[in-house]
């Protein structure tokens, strides 16, 4: 392969490996709060996801069954949330900060013993025809092409379904879909699981395959990055993975200045890089008067508002 | 006839009753916390022994108790007035650093002399903070972008800045390769009371903050300001207070206090610059809880402050006694968190049992509480 060649495909493949987890995460965050529910515990449900996946892998040597795990796990953890608020109604910043404490404690507290174990059998290269010809696509799991696709699906299921409909109503006025006969608080449960699912997912994928291995804080803020991505998409899955891929070449380009910068300062870049990304955003989105869904945050009650 | 729950909201509950509910949220904790114990092979009794033993059992472990009660309960007054105005500061772990880095720029590269040192380290490194915090003010007035975000990621944004200094130009001459600066000249280092580890400045300096931020709160305009900024900015800005000028002062304020947190921490207890986790041992995220169990009433969070600061050194005891990580505080914490706002219902519903007779609608009942 050519010189030029070679710099593609390596700069599109690490960009494709980075944004995975980030894109995922950020697709399920955009469901949930699509729903009305703000959940501040990606972080927490991506680590608990990470050290399940792991953790089944290690015993069980099948990678599928730690991947399915992982999504189980998260997604019963994201419940928690779910439960505190939609049924109790409490502060969702407060109970979301709470999720993330647990997922990272639990994780930190029962991974402490898998530290620096290695995995026999992780996730195996998946191809699929044509696709994977592409420079930079030769050597990835399935997860970067399920990813991919999930995002297409999931925006199209948002924006051209009944279901979409209903989601985003229940997320804009849910007296109104109550009036309506719309379950609001089964719907935003299921939003709820949904995006603990796809965050525990991101986990499972960063521990068996973008670098297969467990150790505690492996998620370096990517479920924070999530949060931030979820409002530079607009709410919009499209945009998610725009912003995802973007999010990942940028860290890629930081990494390759480690030789003149010290890695510590461009470790910053990835922390920087959504405040930058948003300073243009919201004024794109004041511009076009375009929002977080209008009930985001504020419990459902029927008959008090 | 048949048995009915009736649920009435009240208004305010009552002070006893919040004190009530903190305390059960937290025995509730720690009874969950147990389970988490047996499941590590643990026997609860004992962790629960160790843990006692670890946070009031001798002079040094009340000292150690009140060696961390300092950080949490600085920092938690300023949280409490930002949660007051329902700013959702979540950055003082890295207003804290950055604190701490400009106090160790202070005492170890300012060319002042050394009786200066200490007043000039605690007045910069709260400037520090306190600019740190209020450019998250800055990037939601201006930029519109939400606190949270702002707040969490100068976080990492900081913790890099601290690895930085400490592995490149403030490495330490004199350490032999390790990751920290040179120590500070003793000038610049905080007394402590008595034989105990517990900086006597930065103790007092816990209730003075306490004592501010209460006065600020409840006797000032700006207090009253901010309260109603808290309850909803459209409300504010009718009532003709600039919003965006008092989220800035919040954030100014509260992320100035964690500063002089952090330079009570490299001053009073490492006296040096050292790795993040090590300045910090999550106080910036501990001490939101600190000024949530408080209801964001600064005089509380003094209360709450010594609580955590028990909770973190029993934590410590259990640590070395059965080699628990360090992760059980963020679970703890987290318990804490769920079952301080699920009692948040008990607080304001009055649930009764009462008579009712047959073929009463349950929506009448409901209508009554509003």
């Amino acid at each position: 392969m050519s010189t030029i060649g070679f710099w593609i495909s390596g700069v599109v493949g690490r960009t494709l490996a980075y944004s995975v987890p980030l894109l995922l995460s950020t697709l399920g965050e955009i469901y949930a709060e699509r729903s009305g529910i703000l959940n501040l515990g990606v972080e927490g449900l991506m680590s608990l996801g990470a050290f399940s996946a792991f953790a089944v892998t290690f015993f069980s040597g099948n990678p599928w069954l730690g991947v399915a795990v992982s999504g189980v796990v998260a997604g019963c953890a994201s419940l928690v949330h779910a439960f505190f608020s939609v049924t109790l109604r409490t502060n969702q910043v407060v109970s979301g900060l709470a999720l993330g404490m647990l997922g990272m404690g639990v994780s930190g507290v029962l991974g402490r013993d898998f530290e620096g174990k290695v995995l026999a059998t992780t996730l195996p290269v998946f191809r699929l025809p044509f696709l994977s010809a592409l420079p930079g696509f030769e050597k990835h799991n399935v997860f970067v092409y399920v990813s991919l696709g999930l995002a297409v699906i999931l925006w199209f299921v948002l924006f051209h379904t009944r279901w979409g409909i209903v989601i985003r109503s229940v997320g804009e006025n849910p007296a109104a879909c109550d009036a309506m006969g719309v379950n609001v608080t089964l719907v935003r449960y299921a939003c709820v699981f949904f995006g603990g699912v796809l965050a525990g997912l991101s986990g499972g994928y960063l521990s068996l395959g973008y670098r297969p291995s467990w150790s505690y804080g492996m998620t370096a803020g990517v479920g924070w990055l999530a949060i931030a991505l979820t409002i530079f998409a607009f709410w919009n899955p499209f945009w998610g993975m725009v912003g995802a891929y973007l999010f990942g070449i940028l860290y890629h380009f930081s990494f390759r200045f480690q030789a003149q910068v010290s890695p510590e300062l461009l470790n910053t870049l990835p922390y920087l890089f959504p405040l930058v990304a948003l300073s243009f955003v919201s004024r794109l989105a004041a511009r076009r008067k375009v929002g977080p869904p209008a009930s985001l945050g504020v419990p459902y009650q029927r008959g008090s508002s | 006839m048949r048995l009915r729950f009736q649920v009435t909201r009240r208004l305010e509950p009552s002070a006893s009753m919040v004190f009530f509910v903190s305390v059960l949220s937290l025995l509730l904790a720690f009874l969950v916390s147990g389970l988490l114990f047996a499941f590590l092979g643990i026997s609860p009794l004992e962790a629960y022994r160790v843990f006692w033993r670890g946070a009031f059992g001798s002079l040094y472990a009340l000292s150690e108790t009140v060696k961390r009660m300092i950080p949490l309960a600085i920092i938690g007054a300023g949280l409490a007035v930002s949660f007051q105005a329902s700013v959702w500061n979540i950055g003082a772990e890295g207003q804290m650093l950055i604190g701490a880095i400009v106090g160790t720029w202070v005492a170890l590269f300012s060319p002042l002399p050394p009786s200066l040192l200490l007043p000039a380290m605690f007045i910069l490194g709260f400037l520090g903070g306190a600019l740190w915090g209020a450019f998250a003010a800055w990037c939601r007035n201006r930029l519109a972008i939400n606190e949270i975000i702002t707040t969490l990621m100068l976080n990492y944004v900081a913790a890099n800045l601290v690895l930085y200094l400490i592995l490149g130009p403030w490495k330490g001459k004199t350490v032999r390769g390790f990751a920290y600066t040179d120590p500070f000249p003793q000038e610049a280092w905080l007394a402590t009371i008595g034989t105990t580890r517990v900086p006597l400045m930065t103790f007092l300096f816990a209730f003075l903050a306490a004592l501010f931020c209460y006065f600020l709160l409840t006797k000032t305009t700006f207090g009253f300001e901010l309260r109603v900024v808290g309850r909803g900015e459209k409300a504010a800005h009718l009532a003709g207070i600039p919003a965006q000028r008092v989220v800035a002062l919040v954030l100014f304020l509260s992320g100035g206090l964690a500063g002089i947190a952090g330079v009570g921490e490299v001053s009073g207890i490492h006296h040096m610059l050292r790795h993040p986790a090590h300045i910090s041992l999550g106080y910036g995220f501990t001490a939101i809880i600190v000024a949530w169990i408080a209801r964001a009433n600064p005089l509380g969070v003094l209360a709450s402050a010594f609580l955590f600061g028990a909770l973190m050194s029993g934590q410590d005891a259990l640590k070395v006694a059965f080699g628990i990580p360090f992760q059980v505080m963020y679970i703890l914490n987290g318990l804490v968190l769920l079952f301080l706002i699920a009692s948040e219902q008990l607080l304001y519903y009055r649930v009764t049992l009462r008579v009712a007779p047959w073929g009463e609608k349950e929506d009448e009942y409901d209508r009554v509480l509003d």
